[in-house]
């Protein structure tokens, strides 16, 4: 994990998160924003697993388990693409909701990895 | 685009509150995997415990997500009120003998603590949806 990357991260997910759940529960059904800042919370976090597999090769190794960190990076990987499959089933405001909410666990998970990898002791 | 005939899939609330679950069976699932997979010795009564609230979870997903059948409702009360009685049960006795529970935490240790206390309040949310429900799935069942 590199710290600046994290914070991004976080700082993207938590907007989204915040966004999709006011915007849904004001009755906008799916769009551009709330799919779009999902699908850039996913393509986060398809960079973050490449910077994972490559970091211990460059010296930046996990303090924690790694298959812990793994365990969340791939179940917060597989929550965008749920919500906005979703928003493409069910096309009201709710799904919207669910998107913010999905974004917000992503916020958690990747904080989450980030203590693993830098402060947990496996 | 709106269909007349009454869906079987849920909708509104409904949805948020089973994808709610959805993220609860999967990170209850991802962290019993790991405590199962790298230390089961160190505490294989809390672990295993893990394993099955990650089970009561994903059922309780599955269950709400269908419960516009009443095979499904009932299920889906089953699966709300086994993690009612799970995280109360859990989260006691954590609390109460934690030379069991002295490795780290399970999804229900503490009430759910380590997940800022939505697994004390998830079932209850659960409890009120089914029941809102009740009227709608008795319509769809005739």
């Amino acid at each position: 994990m590199i710290l600046w990357f994290t914070i991004a991260q976080i700082a993207v997910a938590v907007l989204a998160g915040v966004v999709c759940i006011v915007i849904g529960l004001s009755g906008r059904r799916p769009g551009d924003v709330s799919v779009g800042s999902l699908a850039l919370v996913q393509l986060l976090l398809i960079a973050q697993i490449v910077v994972a597999i490559v970091a211990p090769f460059v010296g930046n190794d996990p303090t924690g388990s790694l298959l812990e960190f793994w365990t969340y990076l791939v179940s917060a990987a597989l929550l965008p693409i749920a919500g906005i499959v979703w928003a493409f089933v069910d096309r009201g405001r709710w799904s919207v909701v669910v998107m913010g909410v999905l974004a917000l666990a992503v916020a958690v998970m990747v904080y989450r990895m980030h203590v693993i990898w830098t402060i947990q002791i496996a | 685009m709106s269909d007349t005939r009454p869906s079987r899939r849920i909708t509104g609330i409904g949805t948020v509150l089973t994808f709610v679950y959805g993220v609860m069976a999967l990170a209850a699932t991802g962290r019993s995997f790991v405590q199962i997979a790298s230390r089961f010795e160190q505490a294989p009564i809390p672990y295993l415990l893990s394993a099955a609230a990650a089970v009561v979870y994903l059922l309780a997903t599955v269950a709400l997500l269908l419960s516009k059948s009443p095979a499904w409702y009932r299920v889906a009360w089953v699966a709300v009120l086994f993690e009612l009685v799970g995280v109360l049960m859990i989260g006691t006795l954590s609390w109460a003998v934690p030379d069991v529970f002295h490795a780290d935490q399970t999804v229900w240790s503490l009430y759910g603590q380590g997940y800022v206390w939505i697994p004390l309040v998830l079932p209850f949310v659960g409890i009120w949806y089914l029941t809102t429900q009740r009227a709608r799935v008795r319509e769809l069942a005739r």
